[in-house]
């Protein structure tokens, strides 16, 4: 079933386009890695789909009764001031925030998704801590974890392992593959990681000055993974 | 001592000094609640803006003899305040510049338009007043009173019933509005909001001085306590706390109120600043 639909999207700031004509599909439960140079505009096509900026030209429709309010959204940074005062626990909360509606107050059920979530991420002793006092690497799950309070169908990650070390990584991404699995989420993952990207995605869209859509099988046999890997992910043991 | 209670008791038998009470108390509570978004937001110049719009609309109240001008002086505020938001908003007008530009031309035009117009005899003491707040407390009507109680009321009420939303949207502006929250439509309450909250405060400490009064207790929070939730209890305690006392030591050393609150609230605040460093130290 088809979730998102993207259709000669172009994009860009103030009417000036730094990719065109972008066409593709996101099917429930697909696990869907964005590669590309730095630059080449995956956040800007994350910001996007997420309607926090407008399309230059073309559409991206929404399939399937998905709704803004079932997304969830790790952002590259957040822009959050150094000296927010903040509780781990307020900002998973505030995850929640799209499913309350206009109702003003958390309900229980909000409390234990929360609470469910901050224990995934094994953030139960961080809970009362400050936020601005945490690592890089915390700070990352408790937004994932808020992330996570936000949607059951449809997650975007923009790098969501930038700056964790090699062991979180791992578990990172064991834990993405496990929501795309188990919890039947999909995923669309903004990554440098393309040995990452090979071993859990279904499908890979590259863009950059050449644009490759499709299963991450037939990317292997495409140009466009020669120029990002330099040939050398035959010895990555993909599956 | 006992002669300090003596005096307090006495003036306290007068209405108008329990009517500055009662407002000081009030537009300290509503201003200290939004201080919080308003700091962490960068929101804090367009306060600063609005008070000086709020200014020149008092004059343009005056202008036209109007007895109450707080309807007008809240309408025109109102209207600046969504204007203000927008312009902040649109990253191809230098905001800040924007700010200020209405808020210096405010000050510089109410000022003028008073000058020309102005059938009052003392014409500086007008302006001392509105820029820095009445010098005594006797300028409050029971009409005055009532209005403020029920702004008041609402102020709080909103702020109660939006409260997750104003943190969300305050946190995360780009993640609240990815997941589905309105954010722009909770930004212009916070704004209008704001707007009301200056009206009120201009009646105790003036134009001048509003910005303080939003920000300091804040400020003063934020130095010790580290979740939303406590810092917005605790500086809605401690800006209560500087305008009653700030309120009282006017009265009896007869200074002028505004400028006495805020001298309180930056007392305040240092030793806020102080108890935080050294708790960082220990910890
Ligand atoms: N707010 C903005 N206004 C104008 N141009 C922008 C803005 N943000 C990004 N750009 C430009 O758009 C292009 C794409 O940026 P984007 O952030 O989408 O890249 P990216 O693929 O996410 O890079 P990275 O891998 O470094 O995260 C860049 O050339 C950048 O200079
Ligand atoms: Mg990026």
């Amino acid at each position: 079933m088809t979730q998102l639909k993207c259709e000669n999207l172009s994009l860009g700031y103030d009417g000036k386009e730094i990719l065109s004509d972008l066409n593709f599909n996101v099917n429930a439960g697909d696990y869907l890695c964005i590669v590309g140079e730095n630059g080449s505009g995956k956040t800007t096509l994350m910001k996007t789909i997420l309607g926090l900026q407008p399309p230059v030209s073309g559409k991206i429709s929404a399939c399937g009764g998905l709704k803004q309010n079932e997304i969830g959204y790790l952002p590259q940074q957040t822009l959050v001031q150094r000296d927010f005062p903040a509780s781990v626990w307020e900002i998973v909360l505030s995850g929640c925030q799209g499913r309350c509606g206009l109702r003003p107050f958390y309900s229980r059920d909000d409390k234990e998704l929360a609470k469910n979530n901050i224990e995934k991420l094994g953030l139960t002793p961080l809970m009362k801590r400050c936020y601005r006092e945490l690592s890089g690497g915390q700070q990352q799950r408790v937004l994932l974890a808020r992330a996570l309070c936000a949607t059951k169908r449809m997650l975007l990650l923009d790098e969501p392992v930038s700056g964790l070390d090699p062991k979180v990584t791992q578990e990172m991404y064991s834990l993405i593959s496990d929501l795309n699995k188990k919890d039947k989420l999909t995923i669309i993952m903004i990554s440098h990681d393309i040995e990452a990207a090979l071993s859990y995605a279904t499908h890979i869209l590259h863009i950059g000055k050449s644009v490759f859509f499709g299963t991450k099988e037939a990317y292997l046999e495409s140009d466009a993974s020669a120029v990002f890997s330099k040939g050398g992910l035959k010895d990555v043991g993909i599956n | 001592m006992s002669e300090l209670i003596n005096t307090l008791s006495l003036y306290l038998k007068y209405p108008f000094v329990r009517y500055a009470l009662i407002v000081g108390v009030l537009v300290a509570l509503c201003s200290s609640l939004f201080g919080v978004t308003l700091v962490l937001k960068r929101f804090s110049f367009i306060g600063d803006g609005l008070s000086h719009v709020a200014f020149g609309a008092m004059a343009i109240a005056a202008i036209f003899n109007l007895t109450n001008d707080m309807p007008l002086v809240l309408a025109i505020t109102v209207i600046s305040a969504i204007l203000l938001l927008r312009t902040g908003q649109n990253t191809k007008i230098k905001g800040d510049a924007a700010i200020a530009m209405i808020s210096v031309g405010a000050l510089a035009i109410g000022y003028l338009l008073m000058n020309i117009f102005s059938t009052s005899s003392n014409l500086s003491g007008d302006v001392c007043t509105t820029l820095f707040g009445s010098t005594s407390i006797l300028t409050l009507t029971k009409t005055e009173v009532w209005l403020c109680i029920i702004l008041s009321i609402i102020v709080v009420a909103i702020f109660i019933i939006f409260y997750n939303k104003i943190f969300s949207v305050t946190f995360d502006e780009n993640f609240a509005k990815a997941t589905g929250t309105r954010a722009n439509l909770y930004n212009l309450l916070i704004a209008v909001v704001i707007a009301v909250i200056i009206v009120l405060a201009m009646n105790l400490v003036g134009s001048l001085l509003i910005s303080a009064l939003v920000i300091f207790p804040a400020l003063s929070a934020m130095r010790i306590f580290k979740s939303f939730k406590s810092v917005t209890v605790c500086s809605a305690i401690v800006s209560v706390f500087c305008s009653l006392l700030g309120i009282l030591i006017s009265i009896l050393a007869s200074t002028p109120v505004g400028s006495t609150i805020v001298a309180v609230d930056i007392v305040v605040f240092l030793i806020f600043a102080f108890i935080g460093t050294i708790a960082g130290r220990m910890s």
